[in-house]
């Protein structure tokens, strides 16, 4: 197929720049061509949540979206929220709580709820379960995923309170 | 070599052995996005292969044309089952001793069946390559209903036909009509009938457990590297038993055995969906094969819930018989087992219908009969033990719904009911009426536990005045209170009596202590999710005396792991456990020869004490494990080995039989059929505990499986056989906002015949689950004259049981 389009992303903090065919999926792109395997593909109908990555400050499933939506925008998956050195509280807290089984959800679920303490720091459990409604976990029962957004809510907001 | 740790209790807490919630090893590389999936895997030159379908569920074909696929960009080769003839791979063993065709030969079963392979150099390429392979159906008549199969002239499988018309016996015996698969029956069936024909009270009931699906969040995939140069063919994939996939592998390809490596990277989940074989490994196989190339062969979701191994769908009708005060003399049971296309199920061989046959539950029955007729239809194949014990959901809800009926017949409190009949503990080891003998249980202790930490006489006093309020127009909403007791089997399984393939289910661990004290362990089994590495290596802390911390777990690679079943039916922990406490026991046993060498004292000398060998009455003179590992292999010992190595092939004597007791206390709006979950408490008897946190965690996700598949979870076909729940959008998984708060708890009673006492616990809580949430559904319209309702209890099911109720009035 020649009728490729050029593509400019930021993944990460990282400028990446090809051409794709309009019809490439972002799941797609960035787990074949710029080998970001942290988000996974569960359903393909943005029911699952394992794709979950923010674009430009919003959760969104990457699953349903084309690069080419994509374009010009910054992505960040859970390769771009912490390392072995620098964790993410949320990282650290999904661990020390038992908030994931298999993990093939977690990455989405990581980043998703990053996403949304970002908007809400301190979320009451009914809205952390309405807040990760788009993710999907077999394996937990969600009460341990819960469990870990509440307890790195709350060392986010210590350690953000001890640097005022 | 220092030893920093002095105190016992520092020594104890540093080993991080049995008993303690010690933190997941696993989790780094999964909180980090580096987990490493089938999906995740990339070779030089690798190519992907996808499947054209059939969009009918019984047609024949006619022809295929796969020319203007060949001409796609990037489509290397099409496979149909007439390239697959050949090498007489167009047919595979299925594990339940049938057969079942990789590619259509000639017509297709089902809907969504795998009619061609198209391979091509990406997802892209294969996808236009599908679009273009023209096949020419002629469409049949199709038969989705099992009672229907059983009557029609419509030949399903005219493979299994002679051509005079005659009905051949299958795998498992005599079959009765040219739809009909097997019949198996377990028990006495004239004294069954005698006992209840003379009964003072019978309670009959006729249930549909639905079709459902383990439906993990990662679909099942493989990739397949053929290296022409070696011979040698690499097989990475979502097996949950990667040594009888090598087997199989070996078996249909020709392939030696030692010159094919399986090996399952990590599992996003599994549930009984990954045990078998399915076409697209066998496809990926011979791709690779005839490109030359690796193939990598992933399903999408709806490939994963129209073709991949379903659960359940088995038509159960019972007739429980008793006193007039509640003492239970017998029960009957007879299935209906749609089994689909091809019988594909992932049972023991010699268990047509896995362990339906502890549908006695944890009662005392004297007398029970079991039959089941297994059934071809034109559904998927593949049938398997969902987060259960090879049909133990089935049996364990079939018991449980039939002790609710029986209460109602008798008009008595469905606890009281099940008090007065449980197996008592000093009846234990216990053989139930239809053949298994239970290892250890103590009912009544869990019983009241339960009742009393929900406060049950509470509960029943709201819900009479509920019942009250509602019938004064004060509510609209109905009280159900949910009960269920369980006995899960599992730990298939004694090689005497489980086999799969004829592979008889034992487990392995093989150890290595490296001179420094740290260690390897390798095991048959492979972990989906469970935390093996964190928990197999707490065994072994106990038992050998280094700390968990230093002991790396190893699974899932053939070229290095000993030979093992692999991991479903809860058989990790009672087998592969059992093998690595006993495989831990040998490395102890030479270490206290090696100590006492060093301590210069006689063998019998010395004991074990936490992380060393100590002189008997002298607790100053000892030689940590540590220091014994590092003798092990600088020093030469009279008469014993350099080194310090073990590997032990576990066959357990029995199964294991986890129990437990579970309360839902749940709030129906009449009007919406929205049901709330105000409770749940779980208890659980796994007897010895291993890591209490990931226990409690297996807990959660098998409650949260249990009220998915009661309540809304189904596999739908419409007459024509047309998967009506094939994506996320229609087939129901639970999201944080459905999901209650579950309060575990639990008692311990040991396996007296395992090492360690554990029994296993993952699919316990699916399995007492299940029946625990329908019978709170059905509980709250109990007042009302309700005996029985079918799952799944979604919204509208509810509804209209009101309705039909006259609740709506």
């Amino acid at each position: 197929m020649s009728n490729k389009m050029h593509i400019k992303l930021n993944v990460n903090g990282k400028d990446e720049e090809f051409l794709a065919e309009p019809r490439e999926l972002l799941i797609y792109t960035l787990r074949e061509r710029l080998n970001i395997t942290g988000p996974h593909i569960g359903c393909e109908t943005s029911h699952c949540g394992a794709c979950t990555m923010t674009i430009d400050g919003k959760s969104v499933k990457a699953c349903t979206m084309f690069v080419a939506q994509a374009s010009g925008k910054s992505v960040t998956t859970i390769e771009g929220l912490g390392g072995p050195d620098d964790l993410h509280p949320l990282q650290s807290a999904f661990k020390e709580h038992h908030g994931l089984q298999c993990g093939y959800c977690t990455p989405g679920m990581i980043t998703r709820a990053a996403k949304l303490l970002e908007e809400n720091p301190n979320p009451s459990e009914e809205e952390i379960r309405f807040g990760m409604a788009g993710n999907i976990c077999r394996c937990t029962g969600y009460q341990n995923i819960v469990k870990s957004i509440q307890a790195a809510a709350t060392e986010m907001n210590a350690a953000k309170e001890a640097a005022e | 070599m220092k030893d920093e740790v002095t105190s016992r209790e520092d020594r104890v807490a540093n080993l991080k052995g049995m008993g303690c919630s010690r933190k997941r090893v696993e989790d780094a590389r999964f909180t980090q996005g580096k987990g490493n999936y089938v999906d995740d895997i990339k070779l030089d030159g690798m190519l992907f292969g996808d499947f054209v379908r059939s969009p009918y569920a019984h047609a024949r074909i006619k022809s295929i044309d796969t020319a203007a696929a060949l001409e796609v960009p990037g489509v290397l080769a099409v496979l149909t089952a007439d390239d697959l003839r050949p090498l007489g791979l167009h047919w595979m063993p299925t594990l339940a001793g049938d057969k079942q065709m990789v590619l259509a030969d000639g017509k297709v079963l089902f809907q969504g069946q795998e009619v061609a392979f198209v391979v091509a150099e990406d997802r892209y390429a294969a996808a236009d390559g599908i679009e273009l392979v023209e096949v020419d159906y002629e469409e049949l008549p199709v038969i989705v209903d099992p009672f229907e199969a059983l009557q029609s002239d419509v030949v399903l499988r005219e493979d299994l036909v002679a051509e005079d018309g005659s009905i051949p016996d299958g795998a498992h015996g005599p079959r009765k009509h040219h739809n009909h698969i097997f019949t198996w029956e377990a028990g006495d069936k004239a004294p069954t009938e005698e006992v209840i024909a003379n009964a003072e009270v019978v309670a009959e009931e006729s249930m549909y457990y639905h079709r459902t699906h383990p439906c993990p969040l990662e679909t099942c995939g493989c990739v397949a590297s053929m290296d022409k140069v070696n011979g040698k063919l690499t097989l990475w994939g979502t097996f949950q038993a990667p040594h009888a996939i090598r087997t199989v592998v070996s078996l249909i390809s020709g392939i030696e055995e030692h010159n094919i490596r399986v090996i399952s990277p990590d599992i996003g989940g599994g549930f009984g969906n990954k045990v078998g074989a399915y076409p697209g490994y066998v496809c990926s196989v011979v791709a690779s094969i005839v490109t030359g190339k690796p193939v990598k062969w992933i399903e999408d979701r709806m490939d994963n819930l129209m073709t991949t191994a379903f659960a359940r769908d088995y038509h159960m009708t019972g007739k429980i018989s008793a006193t007039k005060d509640g003492k239970i003399t017998g029960l009957h049971c007879h299935v209906t087992a749609d089994h689909g296309g091809f019988d594909a199920c992932a049972d023991p061989t010699k268990f047509p219908a896995g362990f339906m046959n502890i549908c006695t539950g944890s009662y005392d029955i004297p007398t029970a009969f079991l039959e089941v007729d297994g059934v071809y239809t034109n559904k998927a194949p593949g049938g398997v033990s969902y987060r259960c014990s090879f049909r133990v959901t089935e049996a364990v809800y079939f018991i449980e719904r039939m002790i609710e009926v029986l209460a109602i017949k008798l008009d008595m409190d469905a606890a009281e009911l099940r008090r007065i009949n449980f197996i008592k503990k000093e009846q234990f080891p216990y053989t139930a009426a239809l053949g298994w003998e239970y290892d250890s249980g103590d009912y009544h202790t869990a019983w009241d536990k339960a009742l009393k930490a929900v406060d049950y006489e509470g509960l029943r006093a709201e819900q009479a005045q509920r019942v009250e309020d509602f019938k004064a127009g004060k509510t609209r909403k109905l009280m159900g209170i949910g009960l269920s007791f369980f006995t899960e089997i599992v730990g298939a399984g004694p090689v005497k009596n489980c086999d799969i393939l004829g592979l008889g289910m034992f487990d392995s661990c093989e150890i290595r202590i490296h001179p420094t004290g740290s260690a390897i362990a390798r095991l048959g089994t492979i972990s989906q999710g469970q935390g093996h590495a964190t928990t197999f290596a707490q065994i072994l802390a106990s038992e050998i005396g280094l700390p968990a911390d230093s002991i790396t777990i190893e699974e899932g690679d053939t070229d290095t792991a000993p030979y093992g079943l692999g991991t479903y039916g809860s058989r990790s922990t009672p087998v592969a456990g059992a093998a690595t406490a006993m495989a831990g026991r040998k490395i102890r046993a030479k270490a206290q020869m090696i100590a006492a060498y060093l301590l210069e004292v006689h063998d019998n000398d010395v004991e074990f004490d936490v992380d060393r060998f100590v002189v008997k009455g002298a607790p100053e003179k000892f030689k940590t494990m540590k220091e014994i590992a590092f003798a092990a292999y600088n020093q030469a010992i009279p008469g014993i080995e350099p080194g310090l190595e073990a590997v032990s092939y576990y066959d357990p004597p029995n199964m294991t039989y986890p129990f437990g007791a579970y309360v839902c206390v749940m709030d129906i709006d009449v009007d919406t059929g929205v049901t709330e979950i105000r409770r749940f408490y779980a208890l659980d008897d796994c007897g010895t505990r291993i890591n209490p946190m990931i226990i409690e965690g297996q807990v959660h996700g098998g409650l949260t499986e249990a009220l998915a598949v009661a309540l809304g979870q189904e596999i739908a076909y419409d007459d024509m056989g047309n998967v009506k729940t094939g994506t996320l959008m229609d087939f129901f998984l639970p999201t944080a906002w459905e999901v209650p708060n579950y309060e575990t708890d639990f008692t311990v009673t040991p396996s007296p015949h395992h090492p360690i006492g554990a029994k296993g616990v993952g699919e316990s809580p699916h399995v007492g689950g299940v029946p625990c949430f329908s019978n709170a559904v059905q509980d709250a319209f109990r007042p009302f004259g309700n005996t029985h309702t079918n799952m799944p209890h979604d919204h509208w099911r509810i509804w209209r049981t009101a309705n039909e109720l006259g609740l709506h009035d």
